[in-house]
């Protein structure tokens, strides 16, 4: 099973996510550049954090109009697993592949420090290999990672529990405490939180390899089927 | 244009030096020609003022494979592996336009770093300001250490480099001119080693990156000048920096290097073109002529005039062997960037600038970057203004001094500043901000980076020789803390006017200690960067030498400076001091408590401290010690107290058997010593005593209380999380920021 890491101008946690992936997990993983308009044979796909394209005019505004989103959208109606990591995550939402928007932090300034959160359902390709409701101690680092959407999405989300993951302190205004949600089907997740710096014994954090194992495996066991 | 002495006057150049450069050109100079003088020749680009001195400066070993005069220093780390590392300041940017001044430093020596090829893996940042209390000008104080820290977050966090430590002082001398030192460190293989030099004559010279505009027109002169009213004038002088636009600059020059078709690069710093030009021909021996038509420009009706002093970011300049360029701009089109051929590089060693042929500026290489005016200004003893003899210390209310000094501006928790900052990017730190060192892995191999960065304008205000090599010794002794050997140094050296012969005098020792502890502790220094005049209105800073020190260390699981558990013994290795009232008067004690600067510097011995640091390598190495922890500024009692921070609550019982009085056992800042905690504490003697260094047992860890006695005496008893509240959030409470309030689930 690979692992297809996207690489937009201005992704800078692509390389990031493609260690914890090859390096930590020992599992393929390939890089995807931009402009390509196919993601080729991977069984998963990661959008990693960063500033694509700068962040300009509002974060992943731009990427979502770039031939690689086209290929992640198809692949995404088709099944395939997709994971939005902070910028990704942003990614996801302006490509309507999630709903809701990602904006300013409440505290109007950009936050990098780790957050407990909570894992809220683990019915889900991301989140199998973990317990309900266990904590995670995870890195975040954004400047806009306060979640929002309308009260009818957020009662949707909840009722069909699609909050993946929850903040136990806020830390930067996300409605409902959001940290991470799945689309309708189930396999495409957005999260603000950095599983893939939480991935290796020497940073002093493997707490993230819930997620990411879970992707792996979940992508290998489609992959077989 | 007519150049007559009021348009010489305004470009900062002497009669002397105008002089010079009638006798180097054999002619008058062209407008362009002068513009291009004055920033070559300004105090920022050529310095004038303290080269000669800075020539005492050690600057080799076997790891140094590049020295200062390049755009880097870059040191040998084994397996072929190499690191390149330099601090910037940008001070005078900062406090005219604060986020954009301090942005555009942090990506200047970003460029610095990857021109040489090297990717960037680490910053750190040393900031001072002045105080957030006071009554006049703490506000805007606290605007210019907010726009200042936005800035470096902006910049950094967008580019991908994690900002991993560094220091921030506030001191009413820096009220008015603040001091942003940025430090960079990147790694790559030897092989992969690029030079700024236009070697090659026939070879293409190509501009790549941003466009040309008219912004920070003179900014290297406006850094060599004082402030005055004027000054504020000058804000178009600052560059708007675009962290988006360096990060495709960095990508797609590593891939350009990676063809093999790249003769040269260097980054367009001060004074852009002219800079990157003249530098890179006069290393090589060569001449360079571009025809500025081809200057990719986002304004209309530039003069070269504009375009040679023109500080727009991102741009950088390199030589391809000629045939290969289009291998090149393929790589520079994939990134979506501008990669153009504006010249080529010659034999006749002249700077040729043309617009549409017509010549506008010729030059010998060697005049603007070689032959700068070098001044041995005189000197004759350090301003100084703090007395020798300080007041009678008998405040006794320890416990209560002891929450003034963790919650006062210098000493508490920056977690306000660095969490703004990405320290995690590239998932590579080990240890981050709050460590002693910053550690940062090499991934693909067994070995670690560590840095730390200090400086200390108390200590230099009172004695610039003493000051400056207790800085080096501080700086080393944080690495070996981390169990890292200090391989290497830059630095950064802040002082104020050197026509003045008392600054000048405060330069000469500093320079003169800096070198006198970079040799005995053999850590040459590669390169770094000099900050004169930094004055408002007459008033200088303290002397202010910054030194960034680098050392190796195997990869592991950082030990870190908290307390693990009860019932380890507290061992102070180096043992207790024994100063004198003097060498209490430039502490943070005599800053916090009593408002006032009086005697010398805590006392160094350079052979006693380079053997506590062997000592605690040794321990760190051999996982002998639980934790380790400099005592630093604030002393034992403070840095007793932030062991006691770490995420368990473990705090101290502490029983001294001195003679010192309380106030001095507690808060001298004596160097050579650091406190750790062991299970094993025979084995921490056995290891001190090996390299002939004393080590006193003063206690056990216990659960969350600080308790310190001197023989029947109790000195402080305090709950650790009392302090660690008043520690964490002092400087948010300065800065009146709003709190967010937690919503639990």
């Amino acid at each position: 099973m690979k692992v297809g890491v996207v690489v937009f101008p201005g992704s800078n946690c692509d390389h990031d996510a493609w260690y914890a992936v090859s390096q930590n997990l020992g599992q393929q993983a390939q890089f995807i550049w931009h402009d390509s308009s196919s993601l080729g044979d991977i069984g998963a796909v990661i959008l990693p954090g960063g500033f694509s394209y700068g962040d300009y005019l509002r974060c992943g505004a731009i990427a979502k109009f770039s031939p690689v989103m086209q290929a992640v959208k198809r692949f995404a109606q088709d099944g395939g697993l997709v994971l939005g990591i902070c910028n990704g995550f942003q990614v996801l939402t302006e490509a309507g592949l999630l709903p809701g928007a990602l904006v300013r932090n409440a505290t109007l300034k950009f936050v990098c420090k780790p957050v407990s959160v909570q894992v809220v359902t683990t019915d889900s390709p991301f989140t199998h290999q973990a317990v309900t409701r266990q904590r995670l101690r995870l890195p975040v680092a954004h400047g806009e990672g306060c979640y929002i959407a309308d009260e009818a999405t957020l009662d949707r989300l909840e009722s069909e529990d699609r909050v993946v993951l929850r903040y136990h302190v806020n830390c930067n205004g996300s409605m409902r405490n959001i940290a991470g949600i799945l689309n309708a089907g189930r396999n495409v997740m957005g999260m603000m939180p950095h599983p893939e710096r939480a991935a290796d014994p020497l940073v002093g954090n493997t707490d993230g390899l819930a997620i990411l194992s879970s992707l792996v495996n979940a992508g290998i066991t489609a992959s077989k089927s | 244009m007519k150049i007559t002495p009021d348009v010489i006057a305004a470009h900062q150049l002497t009669a002397s030096e105008y002089d010079k450069i009638l006798s180097l050109l054999g002619r008058e100079p062209t407008i362009t020609e002068l513009g291009i003088f004055s920033v070559m020749w300004s105090e920022h680009c050529s310095y004038k003022s303290s080269r000669i001195h800075l020539k005492k400066l050690p600057t080799e070993s076997r790891r140094v494979l590049q020295g200062p005069g390049e755009n880097a220093g870059i040191i040998d780390i084994g397996d072929g592996i190499a690191i390149a590392f330099k601090i910037e300041s940008h001070n005078h940017p900062s406090f005219i336009e604060p986020f954009q001044g301090a942005a555009t430093g942090v990506g200047g020596i970003l460029r610095d770093i990857f021109t040489m090829g090297a990717r960037p893996i680490a910053v750190m940042d040393s900031i001072r300001f002045g105080r957030l209390d006071h009554p006049q000008t703490g506000e805007r104080n606290q605007r210019i250490l907010e726009g200042v820290v936005s800035g470096i977050a902006h910049y950094g966090n967008c580019f991908g480099v994690p900002t991993v430590g560094g220091e921030c002082v506030f001191e009413e001398s820096y009220d008015g001119n603040p001091l942003v030192n940025v430090f960079a460190l990147g790694v790559f293989r030897h092989d992969e080693i690029f030079y700024g030099k236009a070697s090659g004559v026939g070879n293409s010279v190509i501009y790549v990156g941003a466009k040309t505009g008219r912004d920070g027109i003179h900014g290297a002169s406006m850094a060599s000048a004082e402030f005055t009213e004027e000054s504020k004038q000058k804000r178009p002088n600052v560059q708007v920096g675009d962290p988006f636009m360096e990060k495709l600059l960095l990508e797609a020059c590593l891939e350009a290097m990676k063809t093999g078709a790249i003769v040269g690069i260097q980054d367009m710093g001060a004074a852009g073109l002219t800079s990157s030009t003249c530098e890179m021909g006069s290393r090589a021996g060569t001449g360079i002529e571009i025809d500025l038509q081809y200057v990719p420009q986002r304004e209309h009706g530039m003069t070269p005039y504009e375009m040679m002093l023109s500080e727009s970011q991102e741009r950088m300049l390199l030589v391809a062997e000629r045939g290969r360029e289009e291998e090149v701009f393929t790589v520079f089109r994939k990134w979506g960037l501008d990669a153009v051929n504006i010249g080529v590089v010659t034999n006749d060693g002249m700077l040729r600038v043309k617009n549409h042929g017509e010549v506008f500026a010729e030059i010998p290489n060697r005049a603007l970057a070689d032959e700068a005016p070098k001044y041995n200004r005189p000197f004759t003893t350090p301003l100084r203004t703090a007395p020798l003899n300080g007041p009678d210390i008998h405040s006794r209310h320890l416990a209560a001094d002891l929450k003034k000094l963790l919650a006062s501006a210098d000493l508490c928790s920056k977690k306000w500043i660095y969490e703004q900052y990405d320290y995690q990017v590239r998932t590579n730190t080990l240890a981050g901000p709050g460590s002693d060192a910053a550690i940062v892995r090499i991934k693909g191999t067994n070995t670690s980076v560590a840095m730390a960065l200090d400086g200390n304008g108390r200590y230099c205000a009172l004695d610039p020789r003493e000051g400056t090599k207790l800085i080096v010794a501080e700086c080393c002794r944080n690495l070996s803390t981390v169990g890292a050997l200090p391989i290497a140094t830059t630095n950064n050296l802040n002082f104020g006017n050197p026509e003045r012969p008392e600054i000048m005098a405060q330069i000469v020792e500093s320079i003169e200690g800096l070198a006198e502890a970079c040799k005995f502790f053999e850590v040459p220094v590669t390169g770094g960067n000099v900050s004169l005049y930094n004055e408002t209105l007459g008033t200088p800073i303290f002397p202010t030498p910054v030194v960034g020190i680098v050392g190796t260390l195997e990869t592991a699981i950082p030990l870190g400076t908290d307390f693990k558990a009860a019932g380890s013994s507290i061992v102070v290795i180096g043992g207790l001091g024994n100063p004198d009232c003097h060498e209490l008067g430039g502490t943070q004690y005599a800053k916090v408590i009593h408002d006032l600067m009086w005697g010398k510097p805590p006392a160094l011995n350079m052979d006693y401290e380079k053997r506590v640091q062997a000592t605690i390598r040794e321990l760190v190495r051999a996982r002998a010690v639980d934790s380790a922890h400099d005592v630093g500024e604030g002393g034992l009692a403070v840095a007793l107290a932030e062991c006691c921070f770490g995420p368990r609550n473990i705090g101290a019982d502490v029983h001294f058997d001195s003679d010192l009085n309380p106030e001095i056992l507690l808060f001298h800042e004596g160097p050579s010593r650091i406190l750790v905690s062991t299970g094993d504490p025979q084995k921490v003697f056995a290891v001190a005593s090996k390299n002939n260094v004393e080590a006193v047992a003063i206690g056990v860890t216990l659960e969350a209380r600080v308790v310190i006695r001197n023989r029947n005496q109790l000195l402080i008893d305090s709950r650790v999380d009392e302090l660690k509240d008043l520690w964490s959030h002092s400087l948010e409470h300065l800065l009146h920021n709003p709190v967010l309030v937690n919503t639990n689930v």
